[in-house]
């Protein structure tokens, strides 16, 4: 074609060039396009990957052990356990189901929160506003408040279950209190949740709740010795915890940041406490082998104290 | 008034004590579920003590072993698929509830008007129960801070070795029954008496009785110095009435404490057990059990004798 090498000199113009350019660097592109696209098949091969997973994940005994360990998540884990401690009869599960149930809570309550004000004259009309409007919404709403009725049977399960399995006895005996504590901060947290919706419900469950207070000993102003240590209504332990004498703004704003954020966060100390004991302690309890009667060890010399110091195991 | 089945039915649909319902069916089945462990347990103990040749060589499990077998198991992917199932498994669960069940909304907060029954939620209505029995004080205040105290004193308490990390009725008896009357039997019953119990004004209606808003209940209580024959022989003063009821609490205190001494050394066992606790430990679980042994014996003296008060002082009442 004429027009192509009105431009150049020579046999091979410039254009011609180009072309064979051109055809070259597809050849390579596509080449190595389709090697990297070949590499995308095989993808723990990539460099993405290695660079989050760290670890091959081939069936080695190894790698098993890897894949918990050197992940930030799975790590709570021991790398092996006991081969019976995986059995439903045993744990019952339901330590797990209720962190589990703290999570779902957690991620409900966060979306929750970006809806709700707290405050008199916001709060009834944004559970409304959530109830009726907001896509998924009501769902929302209901899910936050059955997973923390599901959340304290669970915790009061895993309870009973520790109980049964005796798995309070030494070197446990710490964790069953941190664990007690974690079960009082759950029912703290599902009754402070209650008043904010500012219904009637919450209301009232928390006028009769806080109505307790003021009758503790020493510290309120109906307790026995309350009034003689100078209590009043104003300036005694249920004003400190409703910021007034009756349940109003104040209380549905300390209620609110309790519910959100003192409690969370304190339980969030104490199950890190809780599950870091559990690894420390020797991991679950058990099925451990039973021990029969005439082997118990006498105790030598005095008998331990639990305010002496009982030697560690 | 009487075979009211729509009123029992109104309670327990109710979406707030839809949890307390799935409670009365979970606690029995875990309850036959950690026993029927236990017992399995029990069995392979008594199989062992007979013979001490099989104890140097068994597992000392129920479960299935054959040596050679791994006694651990890699966590991945033996524990992480069964967590992973029960996450699905709860979320399902949770799915279905949300969907099916709205969380309840009851008119704005209007102090002017009071709720009747004003409830708590379900897990405190055995707090709220404990009320009509004792002062707010006792109930509201003391009691829940001897729950939490009583409850984290367990581990050092218990001084039985055995059953530590398997299920065991034979080797704990006296351990599970004092936390089986606790959990279930003062616990979870009293929250059962608050929701399907108590009605408007907090007052007595069993089960398939309409709940009467109008209804008016003309009972009497009395305290105890002026209850049948005591009125005639307590001095009726201050003195009189403190010392009495002082009397009557300490009988009562010294009659318990003596029971749970006899049952604690009830068999050779247990004596055994028994003889490893210190004095503190001795001293702590009386206290403990003596408080919750009073619930019940309260109760029984409030609903069936009608006596509000045992002991009666200037500065607190019991």
């Amino acid at each position: 074609m004429p027009e192509e090498n009105a431009g150049g000199g020579g046999p091979q113009g410039l254009g011609d060039k180009v072309r064979e350019r051109a055809a070259d660097l597809a050849r390579v592109l596509k080449e190595k396009g389709k090697e990297e696209i070949e590499g995308l098949k095989d993808p723990e091969k990539t460099q993405l990957w290695r660079s989050i997973f760290r670890v091959k994940h081939d069936e080695t005994p190894r790698n098993r052990a890897l894949s918990v360990l050197s992940n930030v998540f799975f790590h709570l884990h021991p790398a092996k356990v006991n081969r019976d401690a995986v059995r439903y009869s045993y744990t019952w599960g339901m330590g797990g189901i209720t962190f589990y149930l703290f999570i779902v809570l957690t991620f409900t309550g966060v979306l929750l929160m970006f809806y709700y004000h707290p405050s008199k004259v916001q709060a009834f009309r944004d559970i409304l506003y959530l109830e009726h409007d907001v896509p998924f919404g009501k769902l929302l709403r209901n899910m936050h408040r059955w997973a923390a009725h599901l959340m304290i049977i669970a915790v009061w399960l895993h309870m009973f279950r520790v109980f049964m399995t005796g798995s309070y006895k030494r070197p446990r005996e710490f964790n069953w209190c941190v664990g007690v504590i974690l079960m009082v901060l759950t029912l703290l947290l599902s009754f402070t949740g209650y008043l904010l919706p500012d219904d009637q419900l919450g209301f009232w469950a928390v006028t009769v709740g806080t109505g307790m207070a003021k009758a503790s000993p020493m510290l309120g102003h109906e307790g026995p010795f309350g009034p003689e240590l100078g209590m009043t209504p104003f300036n005694d332990v249920r004003f400190a915890l409703l910021g007034g004498s009756i349940v109003d703004a104040n209380a549905l704003l300390r209620a609110y940041i309790w519910h959100c954020i003192a409690i969370p966060l304190l339980a969030a100390i104490f199950m890190g406490v809780h599950f870091w004991r559990v690894r420390k302690d020797g991991g679950i309890s058990g099925p451990a082998p039973v021990m029969l009667e005439s082997e118990i060890k006498e105790e030598k010399g005095p008998r331990p104290v639990i305010l002496r110091p009982s030697g560690m195991r | 008034m009487w075979g009211d089945w729509h009123q029992i039915w109104e309670v327990a649909s109710t979406p707030d004590n839809v949890p307390i319902v799935a409670m009365l069916f979970l606690l029995p089945f875990y309850t036959w579920y950690a026993f029927r462990e236990a017992f399995a347990n029990d069995r392979l103990i008594e199989e062992l003590e007979k013979d001490p040749a099989k104890a140097k060589t068994h597992h000392r499990k129920t479960f299935p072993w054959k040596p050679g077998w791994d006694r651990e198991v890699h966590t991945w992917p033996y524990l992480m698929r069964v967590e992973f199932l029960a996450a699905v498994i709860v979320t399902v669960i949770l799915m279905v509830w949300s969907i099916t069940l709205n969380a309840p909304l009851e008119e704005p907060a209007n102090p002017n008007l009071t709720m009747n029954p004003a409830k708590a939620p379900w897990y405190f209505l055995g707090l709220q129960e404990m009320l009509v029995y004792f002062d707010p004080w006792i109930a509201g205040v003391v009691m829940p801070t001897v729950i939490i105290i009583g409850l984290m004193a367990i581990p050092y308490i218990d001084a039985n070795p055995l059953g530590n990390g398997y299920y065991t009725y034979k080797q704990r008896r006296f351990a599970i029954w004092a936390f089986i009357f606790g959990y279930i039997v003062l616990w979870s019953l009293m929250i059962v008496i608050g929701t399907f119990i108590r009605g408007p004004g907090w007052m007595w209606f069993w089960p398939t009785q309409t709940w009467d808003h109008n209804r008016l209940i003309y009972e009497v209580n009395v305290d105890l110095h002026d209850w049948g024959i005591f009125k005639y022989i307590v001095p009726q003063n201050l003195w009189g009435k403190g010392i009495f009821g002082g009397l009557v609490l300490g009988l009562f205190t010294v009659v318990c404490a003596w029971g749970i001494h006899k049952v604690c050394a009830l068999t050779e066992f247990s004596r055994k057990i028994y003889a490893r606790m210190t004095l503190l430990q001795i001293i702590t679980m009386q206290v403990l059990l003596i408080m919750m042994i009073s619930l019940p014996v309260k109760m029984a003296l409030r609903l069936l004798l009608r006596i509000k008060y045992v002991w009666v002082t200037p500065w607190f009442r019991v």
